[in-house]
């Protein structure tokens, strides 16, 4: 059953950038988007499985650090190849400076 | 040591999936995440400075050849046009396709087609096949662009100054594609969902050199495949001569690209030419930081890699020997020494790899 973990500080994150979660031998990527939201995704590339966290976040898109494809961070929709399949997207919320996704 | 296989589908290519070769994880230098934040950056004005240029150069030395035409006088503008068109080429392909020159996606796009129409590259199978090189780098029987097989085919690599074999091989595979066929190789790294994009694209060049032959036949001239298709044969030398020392001489199956790759300092035009790929080890290790900022790349890392070649005069001394000595020993390579600041080799596992290097 989904439940909502407190995943970092608001602060942890530089605007239109990125950290690495882990959690239960999941690992994820949360966004802090340029108008000041947090988003989150799974961490991985859905190409070859390499980690987000080294990628570059421009605007609302996210750049695998191996071959340069982009995902849409807000759905997960793989915009540019060689990343053919979205990212998996969780919910996330803010509370008391904290965010929060739903996994 | 068994004889290489550089084939996709023969055992090194399964051998290198088995051992872990095969899209294992590669060594990076360190580099604060702020600083590299910032070499990562895009940009628009760089490349559009440099893609007018480009243009301009290439309208303005066929515009004098074409008037020249057909006296002797007219060869250097063509030598020029030629440079740009069958080399300069290689690297906006290559930087376009990584999506990195500049900021604004299309632009990135359009170049990628323009350049790969020009290099005979279908732009949709050669995005995947280096997508596989930046993967497997120099992986025997993963990577597919292997410039430098052991033992090397000097006759091979030497008529490709010319473009001869990469021109019959693009050909071939444009008439293959047009056919609606993809090569059993090819299907290995390019999903099925692209291929349709493959067979549409050759048939749209093969319609564009059908009108080109066409009119070279209406006017009784080759004057028009001096200006679409021949450059890629007569222009080719620099992209050879510069990326043959990208991998030339040093290591096979490693993971580790300051052992399999070379950065070579070079003057401006070839620079220009070549888009600065010539930064070629920091290119590999942060693909994502484009190519006006690998200059900046390579001051922030030089501590870690081995020192780089001073010219292409340097280049070549080093990597030349050692493509001799391939031709006898194919298990030769050369090791580089590495600065003592920077971090050694992880020798555990590509000994494992390589078996002892020869030094
Ligand atoms: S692993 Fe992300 S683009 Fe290839």
């Amino acid at each position: 059953m989904a439940q909502w973990i407190d995943a970092c500080s608001t602060d942890d994150i530089e605007e239109e950038d990125l950290i690495r979660f882990d959690h239960a031998g999941r690992t994820f990527a949360i966004y802090h988007s340029p108008d000041g939201d947090f988003f989150c995704t799974d961490g991985l590339c859905t190409h070859e499985h390499v980690h987000l966290e080294d990628g570059l976040v421009m605007e609302y898109e996210i750049e695998c650090p191996k071959h340069n494809a982009t995902f849409d961070y807000r759905t997960g929709e793989a915009m540019r190849a060689p990343a053919c399949v979205n990212l998996n997207t969780y919910k996330t919320k803010v509370e008391g400076g904290r965010v929060w996704i739903e996994v | 040591m068994a004889k290489r296989d550089y084939s996709m589908l023969g055992p090194d290519a399964r051998r290198a999936v088995e051992t872990g070769l095969a899209a294992a994880e590669w060594y990076h230098t360190d580099v604060p995440r702020k600083e590299m934040k910032a070499l990562m950056q895009r940009s628009d004005g760089p490349a559009i400075r440099d893609t007018i240029i480009l243009f301009g150069a290439m309208i303005l030395f066929a515009g004098v050849g074409i008037a020249l035409w057909p006296s002797w006088w007219s060869a250097p503008f063509w030598l020029a046009y030629g440079v740009l068109f069958g080399s300069a080429m290689d690297s906006r392909w290559h930087e376009c396709g990584h999506g990195t020159a500049f900021k604004t996606r299309h632009y990135n796009d359009w170049m990628y087609q323009i350049a790969s129409f020009c290099m005979i590259r279908n732009p949709v199978t050669w995005r995947w096949s280096h997508t596989r090189h930046h993967t497997d780098t120099i992986i025997v029987g993963r990577d597919p662009e292997i410039v430098f097989m052991r033992p090397p085919e000097l006759a091979r690599i030497f008529a490709n100054f010319f473009g001869i074999f990469d021109t019959i091989n693009g050909v071939r595979r444009m008439l293959l594609n047009a056919a609606g066929k993809i090569h059993p190789e090819e299907a290995t790294w390019i999903p099925e969902t692209e291929q349709p994009k493959v067979i549409r694209v050759a048939r749209i060049w093969l319609a564009v050199y059908l009108a080109v032959i066409g009119l070279a036949l209406w006017m009784g001239s080759i004057l028009p495949l001096m200006v679409i298709g021949l450059p890629r044969l007569y222009g080719a030398w620099h992209h050879v001569l510069t990326g043959l020392m990208q991998h030339g001489g040093l290591a096979e199956n490693v993971i580790d690209h300051r052992l399999n790759s070379r950065t070579v300092y070079l003057n401006p035009i070839s620079r220009f030419i070549y888009w600065n790929m010539n930064y070629h080890v920091e290119h590999h290790m942060f693909p994502m930081v484009p190519y006006h900022r690998l200059p900046d790349l390579h001051a922030a890392i030089k501590h870690d890699l081995p020192a780089p070649n001073r010219s292409f005069l340097d280049a070549y001394r080093e990597m030349w020997p050692a493509i001799k000595r391939q031709l006898l020993n194919e298990d030769y390579f050369l090791k580089r020494e590495l600065p003592p600041t920077a971090k050694p080799y992880r020798e555990d596992f590509h000994v494992e790899a390589l078996g002892q290097p020869a030094e």
